[in-house]
């Protein structure tokens, strides 16, 4: 059973130095609050995984908690690029950044197979691209037909973190709408949390819905708003002036640098 | 009436939807041109966006492939790997829409890195799902915008291959694949032959029968900016 504890104490029990650490959403649902924990607790030496590093990945990135980075596109959506991101690939600020670079599709399966509990993720894909050359992907032979197909080494985060509607008080939790990638990299790390909107005494079931129950989840945090400036469905709307207002903030080191010490490393913990 | 380039771009991008297409969607200009076939001449054109909405039909563009409308409009919300491996890979989804930083005269696309890839002078968002996109649909449509900083001799990365791109659809006019490589078969009205051949970064071969695109009627401009207005005001007031 999940504990449900605050979320600094989730992150000071859980996140560790050097740990490999999955923050997934796939547009809806980022877990921003458990981020901005991370950057407050002075994390580093970090491997951050997921498939859309966004807004919350650039702001780790440009506050020194990461060593390497491990993605299939990093963008600020429907904005453009994130100007941290740039920095620590094409100058090395504020630390050298190493790349392991997927398409999504080889990402979504070497997340399916970490959850299954496989070495690796097999699709047919890759084919003909120069990510071939630069990432961790090896052709293997169907054993029964002779096809070349992809393999890709399964993700195994040590910790998995997402942003879910709702908990109930025993660490059960339900999440609904555009659900990503959540559940694999939930069900592929080996230890995980998971912030969430609200707690209820019971979860009422909603069509299309990821339920993961209690004992495969480490601890539970409340933590309303924990997706903003993304959207939480059904509680409130993705932030749209927000992804746009971050490009300006992102572009210059010093404007960015005072903007986390004012909004993040200023603000007090969930 | 009077239109832009990019209007008449996201016009004629549209028009090259069916009604009976599965369509995999791209934000941005894809975005806009799938969602105004949809509103024109192809009601039932099925839009899938790789964040796991099946049939989407939102009201507005939305500004990134997750918007909460999506999910909300959709036939059906399937999960990311589900995505990927049942649909994409599984070739239930017809044409592909791509952008891209660079493309070369075989359609190969970069979306991954201007320079080297270890030391890139602008490191671009990557990839994401063109790859297996450009792969697995039958038929990939491009659109951008032809400088010759975008139509280049040879790509700094190839991110997605380009043995399935069927049209190229520019500010400038419509290029498609004859010979082996893309050629220069239709121009936008008033554009030369010259500006699209000093808009290209490599030798652009031009059809014997070029064409002149039919200009966007009143119907599809009005389509196109009450979309656009719409979101617009929609976004501000959120």
């Amino acid at each position: 059973m999940a504990d449900t504890v605050t979320l600094a104490e989730a992150v000071r029990e859980l996140v560790h130095d050097g740990d490999t650490v999955a923050l997934e959403g796939f547009t809806h649902l980022i877990p921003n609050a458990a981020g901005h924990e991370l950057i407050r607790q002075e994390l580093r030496g970090l491997t951050l995984v997921r498939m859309t590093p966004d807004v919350i990945y650039d702001q780790l990135i440009g506050m020194g908690a990461a060593r390497k980075l491990v993605f299939s596109w990093g963008g600020n959506p429907g904005v453009g690029s994130l100007h941290r991101l740039r920095d620590a690939v094409e100058h090395g600020w504020p630390a050298p950044l190493e790349l392991e670079e997927h398409s999504h599709a080889g990402m979504a399966a070497a997340y399916a197979a970490g959850a299954a509990n496989l070495p690796f993720g097999v699709l047919r894909g890759y084919a003909g691209n120069d990510l071939v050359a630069h990432t961790r992907v090896a052709t293997i032979i169907c054993p029964f037909t002779g096809e070349e197909l992809a393999a890709v080494p399964a993700h195994r985060p040590d910790v998995g973190i997402i942003h879910a509607q709702q908990a109930d008080r025993k660490g059960n939790v339900q999440l609904w709408g555009i659900t990503g990638v959540q559940k694999e990299a939930v069900l592929a790390s080996s230890r995980s949390i998971v912030t969430v909107e609200e707690i209820v005494d019971k979860l009422e079931p909603r069509p299309g819905a990821v339920v993961l129950p209690g004992w495969v989840i480490d601890a539970v945090a409340e933590v309303p708003g924990g997706a903003r400036p993304s959207y939480a469905h059904g509680y409130y709307e993705r932030d749209n002036d927000f992804y746009t207002a971050w490009d300006p903030i992102s572009r210059d080191r010093d404007t960015f640098t005072s903007w986390m010490h004012e909004h993040v490393l200023g603000a007090v913990a969930a | 009436m009077t239109y832009t380039a990019d209007e008449m771009m996201a016009v004629e991008a549209a028009r090259r939807l069916t009604n009976d297409n599965v369509c995999f969607v791209g934000i941005g200009l894809p975005s806009v041109a799938a969602n105004l076939a949809r509103r024109t001449h192809a009601p039932d054109c099925v839009l899938v966006y790789e964040s796991g909405t099946i049939g989407a039909k939102p009201t507005k563009l939305p500004l990134s492939i997750g918007d909460g409308e999506l999910a909300e409009t959709a036939d059906a919300v399937v999960s990311v790997p589900e995505m990927f491996a049942y649909w994409l890979q599984a070739e239930r989804i017809d044409v592909g829409f791509l952008g891209a930083a660079q493309i070369d005269r075989h359609g190969n696309l970069n979306s991954t890195v201007i320079g080297s890839y270890a030391t890139p002078t602008v490191r671009l968002p990557g990839g994401g799902g063109a790859p297996e996109i450009a792969t697995s649909v039958k038929d990939v449509f491009v659109t951008l915008r032809q400088t010759p900083r975008a139509f280049v001799e040879k790509l700094d990365f190839k991110t997605s291959r380009g043995d399935r791109v069927r049209v190229v659809v520019t500010d400038l006019g419509i290029l498609e694949p004859r010979n082996g490589e893309l050629t220069l078969v239709r121009l936008h009205p008033g554009v030369s032959v010259d500006a699209a051949r000093a808009a290209t970064g490599w030798d652009l071969a031009v059809a014997d029968d070029l064409g002149v695109t039919e200009p966007p009627t009143r119907a599809e401009l009005d389509a196109l900016r009450s979309m656009e207005t719409r979101s617009g005001a929609m976004r501000g007031g959120e």
